[in-house]
């Protein structure tokens, strides 16, 4: 390869675009994103509201397709994936975690995990070694709860659970403390930095408390659909 | 509570659905079993009868006495049917020794047979549906009559009355509508009816074997009926697809984080067209399993109120054929949701509120 893209690179974009169409508006929320991520790294993105940082979550994760521009993920090319693809890709290659949490309500957290492996299509049950995952998360006394039972800390764990479940190549944490006090935010940001240390887990975290984004090995910043620095 | 609203709709028509058949079933049933009950071989019919209805031209009474000559006959008597109360419920006027003597007799439960000219003999359902006791008077095809006995059900009719009196009271002097033969044995019935075809003093009456009419008493035969079958079943499919639509609807909508969710896991259009495809499964089974928990009760209850007008019975082989209607209906319901469903944008799913 001679296009200055290193191969140990779990992540490769090149100038990604990506323009919604309100009505007859093109609201352009990527301009032209150049972003490589080794595997293993915990990244942290930072930027303010509307700069496009879930947009670009968005679109590695397969949510959504690309205007334009390269993405590959896993060595997988998404700006050329049918939405079916997408979809297959989204089981294996990458797990969620949102600002909200988003555990099914009407599951205990055993169950809302054992979705994700049924979707993903494995057998229900998690191999015996997530159990230490599970203690890892400190979660693993709470399985039996349903969501509306546990504290939004525990929550958001349970949800980090689910994401890796299937053993993804990428992490993507959306915002996951900021439905968080300060004493569950550290709790899941040292959780995230375990699994990242432990398990070698490559994990993309969006914030915007820069505290939270000194976890990670390195920080991008956004602004206005493009990458303005990386520190 | 959505779904169970839903299956109390979807098992409403269910239930119709089963009462009718088992109406019509236990009312061919009941007249079969009544037929049977005669000891008869061989009925003779007006001529412009149907199976069915006894409209038309009456049959003089003097051809009983006629046709209790013909060849293998050993006995023929002549009764009198009329319409008591709508087209289910009939009374009979018969000659009670000649009857008696062909069918045996009836079993009375309490009281006997006629001994005056205005007495009537019901059988234990209507007795119980009127309430009537030997010794009553009641009103009967606008005539007052006596109470004189009641029998166990089964034979002829859930009403019997002395054939000259009812003839009188109706205008109807010298005329029966069908005509009862017994044969000298029962191996002589075929040949014992083609000789009455082939007489020429008996040409254009309508001559079954008992046998031959019991099995022309069915669902299918019956004209109008087989068809309003159908529309009921048109309505209980209509209506199952239309509660299923709107309740998978509402559900979706409800729902749409949640297969955000699904969606943002790697769940497929189809995997979430199959969750919505088998509650909508499981809404039509509930629907036709509450149905036939219904139509036990609404027979109960016709049992208590009317078991002589409406002999209704379980028919089982409906089961499975309102089951299938139903859970098609649901589907087929379930489908526009369920595709919506499925084709929702997950991002935009995942940020509904
Ligand atoms: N589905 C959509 N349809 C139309 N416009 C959208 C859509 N999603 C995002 N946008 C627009 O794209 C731009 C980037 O949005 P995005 O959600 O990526 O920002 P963000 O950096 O995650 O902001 P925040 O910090 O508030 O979450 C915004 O102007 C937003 O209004
Ligand atoms: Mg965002």
């Amino acid at each position: 390869m001679n296009n200055g893209v290193n191969n140990g690179d779990i992540i490769q974009i090149r100038d990604l675009r990506k323009t919604y169409r309100v009505g007859k508006v093109d609201v352009p929320a990527l301009r032209g994103v150049d972003l490589d991520v080794e595997k293993g790294h915990l990244l942290s993105i930072i930027g303010p509201s509307g700069s496009g940082k879930s947009t670009l979550f968005h679109i590695i994760g397969g949510l959504t397709p690309p205007t334009s521009g390269k993405v590959v993920v896993g060595g997988k090319d998404l700006s050329a994936m049918t939405d079916a693809e997408r979809t297959r890709m989204r089981k294996r290659t990458v797990g969620f975690v949102f600002q909200k949490f988003n555990l099914l309500p009407n599951l205990t957290a055993r169950d809302n995990i054992a979705v994700a492996r049924y979707i993903g299509g494995t057998d229900a049950r998690p191999e015996p070694e997530f159990e230490e995952v599970l203690r890892l998360l400190g979660i693993r006394e709470r399985l039996d709860h349903k969501p509306n039972a546990l504290s939004g800390g525990e929550q958001q764990r349970v949800a980090i659970a689910r994401a890796i479940v299937n053993h993804p190549a990428i992490l993507l944490a959306d915002e996951p403390t900021g439905n968080l006090d300060t004493e569950n935010s550290k709790a899941v940001l040292e959780v995230l930095r375990d699994l990242n240390r432990r398990l070698g887990q490559t994990i993309l975290m969006i914030t915007h408390n820069p505290e939270a984004a000194a976890y990670g090995d390195s920080t991008v910043h956004m602004r206005d659909g493009r990458i303005t620095e990386r520190t | 509570m959505r779904s169970l609203l839903s299956i109390l709709l979807i098992g409403v028509p269910v239930t119709l659905i089963l009462c009718l058949v088992g109406l019509s079933h236990g009312f061919i049933e009941d007249s079969q079993k009544r037929a049977r009950g005669i000891g008869a071989d061989i009925l003779m019919r007006p001529k412009t009868s149907s199976f069915l209805s006894l409209n038309g031209a009456p049959i003089p009474q003097q051809l009983v006495a006629y046709i209790a000559k013909q060849p293998h006959v050993k006995m023929a008597t002549g009764v009198f049917s009329v319409a008591a109360e709508g087209i289910t419920l009939g009374a009979t006027g018969i000659n009670y020794h000649e009857f008696a003597q062909m069918s045996g007799g009836f079993r009375f439960l309490s009281g006997g047979p006629f001994q005056k000219p205005d007495d009537v003999i019901f059988d234990d359902y209507y007795a119980n549906q009127t309430q009537s006791h030997v010794g009553d008077t009641i009103t009967l095809l606008n005539s007052k009559w006596h109470v004189c006995g009641i029998m166990e059900s089964g034979k002829l009719s859930h009403i019997v009355l002395p054939i000259d009196t009812l003839q009188e009271r109706t205008g109807n002097q010298g005329n029966v509508n069908q005509i009862y033969i017994r044969v000298d044995d029962p191996a002589n019935t075929q040949a014992a009816i083609r000789s009455l075809k082939d007489n020429p003093g008996l040409e254009g009456y309508p001559i079954f074997s008992m046998e031959e009419f019991t099995s022309l008493l069915n669902v299918n035969n019956i004209p109008a009926l087989a068809g309003f079958i159908a529309v009921v079943m048109g309505i209980g499919v209509v209506i199952g697809f239309a509660v299923v639509c709107l309740s998978m609807y509402m559900a979706v909508l409800q729902r749409t984080r949640e297969i955000g969710i699904l969606k943002s896991l790697g769940a497929s259009k189809s995997f979430i067209l199959g969750i919505i495809l088998s509650e909508a499964f499981f809404l039509g089974l509930g629907g036709t399993i509450l149905g036939i928990v219904m139509s036990y009760g609404a027979a109960a209850l016709i049992h208590a109120l009317k078991p002589a007008s409406l002999p209704m019975i379980i028919v089982y082989e409906w089961w499975p054929i309102t089951g299938a209607i139903t859970v098609a209906g649901a589907l087929l319901g379930a489908l526009y949701p369920g595709l919506t469903a499925a084709a929702h944008d997950p991002i935009e799913a995942l940020s509904y509120e």
